[in-house]
């Protein structure tokens, strides 16, 4: 597997990576956003872009999210790839009408495709507050037209993200800020993509399927060894992209394992385990031998104060408990 | 009004006006017979501010109409029918009937952006255009409409700001026509001049007559050679009249008799038509040959939109996504060489210079922390070569808004 055969960088590194080649490649790609020029973006994912690539394709832009989407869904039209920085994630609300109404219609409505990356750090687990710590994926998941990502590995983040700038679409690029100097992973040396709307088997067993994707996806494979030590076998699956979500491999796994447990940090109403929900009772109803499961943070804002935000968020010893109980079933 | 044009230009804005109003005459007798789907906006009276700021574009500009821009798309070469059928929902419709009125566009021939219901988000997005244009060097405008509701919009703003650093060759026109559905523009803006509004944005601004279509098509003339020669976006506002409602439904039972009375006395087409009659470019004998032109077009081209078929419902099902390369070949025009945009040529030092930085006349030493507004604030962007040049429309653009920007914040510093 190519995972192997490479260097080890952090998460952060296979995103600035990622950009860089994808300049590298194709002039059409373009960056743009808050600090992402002279200051190489707030945690330093473009840092040496302008150097390289000057001032007209690494644009520094006022605070102005709908003018930042506005003007990359411009530059789509006359053929351009730009990638949009969001400083912080929690700040793509700012741009929504943008997003929901104009980037994502226009293929439908007039044939108009928006080839447009739209990126920045969100999660939380890092003390960043109400309004720096968000997962606003599910906005957009509702959102026909995009495509949305939210990869748990180095590997994924770069094969991701390139797949995503060479995509005809709009996609949302979601990068946990939680993983971006605290995990590391094999890239390979070459050029290589992820498909995008494919997920992927993190660890194969019999018992459970623990469905998971960014940080949340290493807190299940954490549970998943504690598991096994109580000689509980979880299959863990990546989801990696959440639209389109890939429900064969999803639906793969819980027909042989027979239950099903969803790990996310998002807030759990309206969170993509309620979809995968549907998605298991219309498709495989008679394959469940109990009922489906969520390990998610609470229906409220995310907290400040560490410990109040350790206990909204999920953790390990929260899907361990959790899975414990599904296995029984 | 002046007389500067040649006489087809004369002629081409008087068919065009005329043309406008046929074809919203022709889609008020569709509606009346239950042919048109959704609603009717009507641009009566508003037919010079269309005509004339989209006859100003060439034909490799862009443009992104409003609703009642409808005279623009057909100078920029939108057929009729195309018109006809979008209101008509006809599945030979540009949107083959997955969107109405005047939300459709062309990026590959025609260069038109489509607008969405959403006030403001169109300034942006042909910022964006005209970005992309000067990147790819293909010397190009861009254009889009507001009304004077839409420009309260928080966009509005952003964008217009965000084109202003960028110094975007983009004109934006601020059709003015007093009412925003049922609200006069008094109890919108606390202007007398919409065009003011340029001045927070440190642009240039036209006011114009926009029931002068000589006066609209001139000012924009120049307004476009301007941002074309890299002066960064222009504010035209034009100022008019909504001789109808906000959509057919409405009688506008809320605006003063006597405010009709003035603006009615001033019909864009009949000021135009007495111009033109004075000045002998146009006669009753080819006044009347262009109404039957005009006529004989839209009688073929809206006996060719109720033809066509209405959408095959599953058609709904479809075309969500870009299926790829097989689905949209997105390719730019380059119109000028690559390497200039590619590494090693594009390198800079990324380096913003604070010209006067620490040396101030207030600041007291070489190394004093700045303040703005004790030192003359110059940020100089080096070029690739490393030193400040003229060379891109963008870059003294930055160093005079920096400059401006130094300057108020000084006497903001004073009053406090």
């Amino acid at each position: 597997m190519a995972e192997t055969n490479g260097t080890q960088i952090t998460f952060l590194e296979a995103i600035k990576q990622a950009m860089f080649e994808e300049m590298e490649r194709d002039p059409a790609v373009v960056l743009l956003g808050e600090d992402v020029g002279v200051y190489g973006g707030a945690f330093k994912t473009s840092e040496g872009l302008l150097e390289r690539f000057g001032w007209e394709r690494v644009i520094d832009t006022p605070i102005s999210e709908s003018a930042i989407i506005g003007a990359a869904c411009g530059m789509s039209y006359a053929g351009l790839r730009p990638i949009a920085e969001l400083q912080f994630i929690d700040f793509i609300v700012c741009a929504f009408n943008q997003i929901t109404n104009f980037v994502a219609k226009g293929h439908y409505l007039w044939n108009a495709p928006a080839p447009i990356v739209m990126r920045g750090p969100s999660g939380g687990g890092v003390h960043g507050g109400p309004f720096h710590s968000a997962n606003p994926e599910m906005y957009f998941v509702h959102t026909p037209g995009l495509k949305v990502i939210y990869p748990s590995t180095p590997y994924d983040a770069k094969g991701l993200l390139k797949a995503a700038v060479r995509d005809n679409n709009p996609v949302l690029f979601f990068e946990h800020k939680f993983l971006y100097r605290r995990i590391k992973g094999q890239v390979p040396t070459e050029d290589y993509t992820v498909p995008i709307g494919k997920a992927v088997v993190r660890r194969e067993g019999k018992h459970l399927t623990i469905i998971s994707y960014a940080a949340m996806m290493h807190t299940s494979l954490e549970a998943a060894d504690a598991l096994a030590k109580e000689g509980i076998e979880a299959e863990v699956i990546d989801l990696r992209t959440l639209l389109p979500l890939d429900e064969e491999t999803i639906l793969q796994s819980v027909k042989k394992t027979n239950r099903c447990l969803v790990v996310h940090e998002d807030t759990k109403t309206g969170g993509i385990a309620g979809e995968i929900a549907a998605i298991l009772c219309e498709r495989a109803f008679g394959d469940l031998d109990g009922p489906l499961m969520r390990v998610t943070a609470l229906d409220t804002p995310v907290p400040y104060s560490p410990p109040l935000e350790e206990y909204f968020l999920p953790n390990a010893k929260k899907v361990f408990d959790a899975a414990k109980e599904l296995a029984r079933y | 009004m002046k007389k500067e044009l040649t006489r087809q230009q004369y002629l081409d804005l008087y068919y065009y006006m005329r043309l406008n109003r046929a074809v919203e005459d022709t889609m008020v007798k569709l509606f009346r017979q239950n042919k048109i789907v959704g609603g009717l906006y009507s641009s009566l009276g508003q037919e010079a501010v269309s005509v004339g700021t989209a006859y100003a574009l060439e034909k490799k500009d862009w443009l992104a109409p409003m609703i009642r821009n409808i005279g623009a798309l057909l100078v920029k070469g939108v057929p009729p029918r195309d018109v006809f059928m979008q209101h008509m929902a006809k599945y030979d419709s540009p949107t083959k009937g997955k969107d109405g009125t005047s939300h459709f566009g062309d990026l590959e021939n025609l260069h038109i952006v489509s607008p969405i219901s959403m006030l403001g988000d169109l300034i942006p997005v042909m910022t964006g255009v005209a970005m992309a244009g000067r990147y790819l060097g293909q010397k190009i405008v861009t254009m889009t409409w507001i009304g004077d509701g839409g420009s309260s919009t928080g966009v509005f703003h952003e964008g217009l700001n965000f084109a202003a650093t960028q110094k975007a060759p983009f004109v934006l026109i601020l059709e003015n026509n007093l009412w925003a559905y049922s609200t006069p523009v008094k109890r919108q803006v606390p202007l007398e001049n919409l065009a003011d509004r340029a001045k927070a944005y440190g642009i240039s601004s036209y006011i114009v007559d926009g029931n002068d279509v000589v006066a609209v098509y001139s000012t924009t003339r120049e307004a476009v050679e301007r941002a074309r020669a890299g002066e960064g976006p222009i504010l035209i506002e034009a100022k008019t009249f909504r001789r109808l409602g906000h959509a057919q439904h409405d009688p506008a039972e809320y605006v003063p008799k006597e405010m009709r009375a003035y603006w009615e006395g001033r019909d864009p087409i009949a000021l135009y038509e007495k111009f033109l009659i004075g000045e002998k470019v146009l006669d009753a004998k080819s006044k009347k040959e262009m109404e039957e032109k005009i006529d004989t077009l839209l009688a073929a081209e809206r006996e060719f939109a109720e033809n066509s078929p209405m959408p095959p419902p599953e058609f709904a099902a479809t075309g969500v996504y870009c299926t790829g390369d097989d689905c949209h070949k997105i390719e730019p025009k380059w119109e000028r060489p690559i390497a200039e945009v590619t590494p090693p040529k594009s390198s800079v030092k990324a380096v913003w210079t604070v010209a006067g930085f620490g040396s101030g006349k207030s600041s007291g030493g070489a190394n004093a922390p700045i303040h703005f507004g004790d030192t003359e604030n110059t940020i100089e962007i080096p070029s690739r070569d490393g030193k400040a040049s003229g060379k891109n429309g963008a870059k003294p653009a930055a160093k005079k808004s920096a400059k401006t920007a130094a300057t108020s914040g000084a006497s903001r510093k004073v009053k406090r």
